[in-house]
């Protein structure tokens, strides 16, 4: 019983790349793991998610009940199926935080929420108090482990595999008790900020909606990601799916670039994982200098447009 | 209708926490401590819905030691009508305080129970999820709007992808997200009559839930620091360094 049980995350389109950076999680666990596809006409999302190397086999379940990200209806399906596993992962995105610790209750067990480094099978680390301390965790080995992975502590698998996809109905009744409404996505066409290489973002400096303009055309002339500080979503400059930090987006790219960020601990979580961090900031004393490999005190209306210049 | 929400009590959000050298936790010792900050939107959100009608009674809930009684008097304050304190020193873990929540839920019979989407300190983002389970009822997390017609809640969900509408039927656990509301201010005459509110305190042990299968936390220690960076003079040396690492 020694097999890890991989939820798939996507969008009815295409796999969630946070699937291939559970399956990597889960090879450092050591154990096979099987990736289970929940959703309606998913024989394509399947196919993806075959091709992540080491996946045993892909578990595709097509049912109308399960078309829509709904987590008591997908609860209710992996629990029918978690017989066969003494591990089962799940992103650490909005829809596996949502859905993993209503398995785990179903289950009877606690959750490991955000493992960020594996030490062994029940040995894990992840962080907590916004990042400000690392706690390793044991998760007793007499019960089933269920958690969410920490997506930007992990590197997405290759997909070079071919593993067996197994079509199955759903084993679970639909629930009417929750009906799924709508989506209104706030993203333009821009990089996803949890796959994007780059982020560029914007905080309560930028002052306006108008402003932020200025931050989507840094963003598209080098093809970054766009980000946010929380207080310039509450302030209606940018829709909330931009908003970086502890309870925004946790993100990892090679560069992030901070504009009119003040820099508080909420939202230096969500950016400790990137590879460069650039902050530019008018006040030479900003707490986000404190953590910046590369800082530039200066106003950010005339670096951007001088930026643009010389990148252009 | 009632509703329940759920207190924990929190180092405040503003204190720079320090993990003991030792590893051994976090040094809370005379440290700031406040209501998690989505558990304040989440009871702001219930006293908005009973100040429209739409429920009689507003009742906070906080498992811990007395220390959290300072937590759910402010709770009061707020216009609570009443607390439950579940007495434990235990550092429970949310499939134990969920169990713990069902049980206040099955004496209480809420139409609702709002909490915070996570807590601030172990920042798990698990407990209301697993009341839902638990209870076998709809959920709806990371609210950043809820709005009540009869026996239906129609809650906007911050996602990844933007901002997603669900509905559910009620009772339902629904936990909150920082842009629900801005909770109100405590005034001084409040505080005063949040003392004679009554605060109920129940130990774990007569409800009869116990911990079990925990996971064991063994080691804290702060996160790796990053090298410390450079200072450029403008941004045509900004621009230049990008090159020069091959970052743009
Ligand atoms: C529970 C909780 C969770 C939170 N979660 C998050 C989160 O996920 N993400 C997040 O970001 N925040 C979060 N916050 C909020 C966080 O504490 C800060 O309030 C927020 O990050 C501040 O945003 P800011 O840096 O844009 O604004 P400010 O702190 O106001 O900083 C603005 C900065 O811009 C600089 N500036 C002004 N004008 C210019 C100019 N012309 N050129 C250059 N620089 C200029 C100023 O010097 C200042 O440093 C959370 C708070 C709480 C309580
Ligand atoms: N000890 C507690 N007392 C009261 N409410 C709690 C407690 N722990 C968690 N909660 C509630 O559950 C929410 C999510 O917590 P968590 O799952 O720990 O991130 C919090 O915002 C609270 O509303």
């Amino acid at each position: 019983m020694s097999r890890t049980l991989i939820i798939a995350e996507h969008d009815g389109q295409d796999l969630n790349p946070s699937t291939a950076k559970c399956a990597s999680c889960a090879s450092a666990i050591g154990q096979e793991y099987d990736i289970v596809v929940m959703g309606s006409a998913v024989a394509d999302i399947a196919k993806q998610a075959a091709a992540i190397d080491g996946a045993g086999a892909v578990i595709a379940i097509d049912a109308e009940q399960l078309s829509k990200p709904l987590a008591v209806s997908h609860a209710a399906e992996v629990v029918t199926m978690a017989d066969g596993y003494s591990h089962i992962l799940g992103p650490s995105t909005t829809y596996g935080r949502d859905l993993m610790p209503r398995i785990a209750a179903l289950l009877g067990v606690n959750q490991v929420s955000d493992i960020s480094a594996v030490e062994g099978p029940h040995h894990f680390k992840r962080p907590i108090y916004a990042g400000n301390a690392i706690v390793d965790i044991q998760a007793p080995e007499s019960v089933k482990m269920v958690a969410t992975v920490r997506v930007a502590s992990w590197k997405a698998l290759e997909s070079t595999g071919s593993a067996t996809i197994e079509e199955r109905s759903a084993a679970a009744s639909a629930s009417s008790h929750t009906r799924y409404v709508d989506l209104q996505s706030g993203g333009g066409e821009r990089p996803d900020l949890q796959i994007a290489n780059r982020v560029i973002s914007g905080g309560r400096a930028l002052a306006s909606k108008d402003n932020f303009d200025l931050i989507y055309s840094l963003a598209d002339l080098i093809g970054a990601g766009a980000g946010a500080s929380r207080a310039a979503v509450d302030a209606g400059y940018c829709p909330n799916d931009m908003q970086v930090g502890q309870t925004g987006k946790i993100i990892a790219p090679d560069l992030y670039i901070a504009f009119g960020i003040s820099g508080a601990i909420q939202h230096i979580t969500g950016i400790k994982d990137a590879g460069t961090i650039v902050a530019v900031n008018k006040d030479a004393d900003a707490p986000i200098f404190e953590v910046a490999d590369i800082g530039l005190a200066a106003d950010l209306f005339s670096v951007i447009p001088e930026m643009k210049q010389l990148l252009a | 209708m009632k509703i329940l929400v759920g207190i924990k009590r929190v180092v405040d959000y503003n204190v720079r926490i320090r993990v003991r050298s030792d590893g051994s936790g976090i040094d809370t010792d005379g440290v700031k401590m406040s209501i998690n900050p989505f558990d304040e939107i989440a009871l702001e959100e219930a006293l908005r819905i009973r100040e429209a009608g739409l429920a009689e009674e507003v009742i906070v809930v906080s498992l811990g030691g007395n220390e959290c009684q300072q937590q759910l008097r402010t709770g009061l304050a707020m216009g609570a009508d009443r607390a439950i304190q579940i007495d434990t020193d235990a550092d429970l873990q949310p499939l134990t305080i969920a169990r713990a929540f069902f049980k206040i839920v099955e004496k209480e019979q809420p139409g609702l129970v709002l909490m915070g989407k996570q807590a601030i300190d172990g920042d798990n983002s698990q407990t209301g999820q697993m009341l839902a389970a638990l209870w076998d009822r709809p959920q709806a997390t990371f609210a950043s709007g809820l709005s009540l017609s009869g026996n239906t809640a129609t809650v906007v969900r911050e996602v990844d992808a933007g901002l997603e509408t669900i509905e559910v039927d009620l009772p339902a656990v629904v936990s909150v997200d920082l842009r629900l509301n801005e909770p109100r201010f405590v005034k001084l005459p409040d505080i005063m009559k949040a003392k004679r509110k009554p605060l109920d305190v129940i130990s774990m042990d007569d409800l009869g839930v116990t911990a079990e299968n925990d996971l064991k936390v063994s080691h804290y220690a702060p996160p790796p620091k990053r090298e410390k960076g450079i200072m450029v003079e403008d941004a045509a040396q900004l621009v230049a360094e990008l090159r020069n690492r091959g970052l743009v």
